[in-house]
């Protein structure tokens, strides 16, 4: 296990434990939550509590990047916004952090809530993804967090 | 005025007569002329709603997303403990013990239910498969389906898990799921349009008040059963919106 410094785009920091262990997606399970317009979460579901290793008191008020992992490049997550914010929908491989150091992957799609035209937040529907999928993804955001680096 | 009211055509067969009771209860609760209309094809009973022929329906998820938002329909009531699950299946005997197992090329038994498809379509995601590199055997039923199965023509099947549990046990000792979606929040609604509230004598309130509180008496409980039910859970509109942003989430 090992302490690495996330930066988040708030330009806030935490020290958090990584630990190189996959937990399996469940088998039919989609992992819902929804946050406000700023991304700070007000719902989750019991897959979202399960796979997190957080409790409902710890997710819910606190930002989405609560689960980001370092292995994850910025760039990612600027395409996700630039792209919700529009009220388009978003989708892509993410690869989350555990509040326990060990990490799950996933196939997210994010999309806007309108009501009455309005914004009102964010629905992420993360469902089980496709190894294939993830294997190129890690090679992509290895390729993109080096650069991102330099 | 008379209304009509319909049901997703993906209800189960078991279930008709208990729709004409509920039919017949409401119409004496509410004081209103109200007809039944049952349909065995979706497209058909899309061609309607959006004819406008349409006042008062027990709606599938995908539907409710173009009867709220762009016909204005009302979210009412949903049936408790009673969420929509699809399924995969494949022939006991196959080799297919989960979904990674089948590969491209392979061939999918459906009915015709544009939500378990839906749902199906995601679940086959982790095996890379998709609409492009399989090849889709739609069905009239869920007995179809489990019949491509059982005489080997199809590798996997969709289907409904209510459809699938209602089944016979000697289709069930043939036909195995591998995978069941467990997404809880995604149920049929009873939705009411706005020519019905502008046109009858009950308001949106009294409505919900109607069906919520029909299981507290004998003759609604009754009729509940008759349709598989046990209690209707108030629905408000927010929670079909939300149910409406996720069924989008699952759309490409």
């Amino acid at each position: 296990m090992s302490k690495v410094t996330i930066n988040y785009y708030d330009k806030t920091s935490e020290d958090r434990e990584v630990l190189d262990e996959e937990v399996p997606f469940p088998e039919g399970k989609l992992i819902v939550s929804r946050t406000d317009v700023e991304g700070n979460i007000t719902h989750c579901n019991q897959a979202f509590i399960e796979m997190s290793g957080f409790t409902e008191n710890e997710l819910i008020g606190r930002p989405h990047y609560i689960l980001r992992h370092p292995d994850m490049p910025a760039a990612a997550f600027g395409d996700l916004w630039n792209t919700i914010n529009t009220k388009t929908k978003w989708s892509g491989y993410v690869k989350n952090l555990r509040k326990d150091g060990k990490f799950y992957w996933v196939y997210a799609v994010v999309v806007a809530n309108v009501r009455e035209g309005k914004l009102v937040g964010f629905a992420s529907v993360r469902r089980k993804p496709s190894r294939t999928k993830i294997n190129e993804c890690i090679d992509l955001y290895k390729t993109m967090l080096a650069e991102e680096k330099s | 005025m008379k209304f009509t009211m319909t049901v997703s055509p993906d209800f189960s067969p078991d279930y008709i007569a208990g729709w004409y009771i509920f039919n017949t209860w409401l119409q004496k609760q509410t004081n209103e002329s109200i007809h039944l209309e049952l349909y065995n094809s979706f497209e058909k009973q899309r061609e309607d709603i959006k004819a406008g022929k349409i006042d008062l329906i027990y709606a599938n998820p995908y539907d409710a997303s173009m009867l709220i938002r762009d016909k204005g329909f009302v979210a009412i009531a949903a049936p408790d403990n009673k969420s929509d699950e699809a399924m995969i299946c494949v022939n006991n005997e196959s080799d297919y013990h989960c979904v990674e197992d089948l590969k491209e090329k392979c061939n999918i038994a459906t009915a015709d239910d544009p939500e378990v498809s839906t749902i199906g379509m995601i679940m086959l995601e982790p095996a890379d498969l998709n609409a492009e590199n399989i090849t889709v055997l739609e069905q009239k039923n869920y007995v179809m389906v489990a019949k491509h199965l059982i005489n080997g023509s199809a590798d996997a099947g969709f289907f409904l898990k209510e459809a699938y549990d209602d089944m016979s046990k000697f289709i069930k000792s043939q036909v195995r799921p591998i995978v069941t979606s467990q997404i809880s929040v995604i149920k049929h609604s009873f939705l009411v349009g706005p020519s019905f509230f502008e046109n009858s004598g009950i308001n949106e309130s009294d409505f919900k008040e109607l069906l919520t509180t029909m299981h507290e008496n004998m003759k609604g409980l009754s009729t509940l059963e008759s349709m598989g039910f046990s209690l209707w859970n108030e629905q408000s509109q927010e929670d079909a919106e939300f149910m409406i942003d996720l069924m989008d989430t699952f759309v490409s």
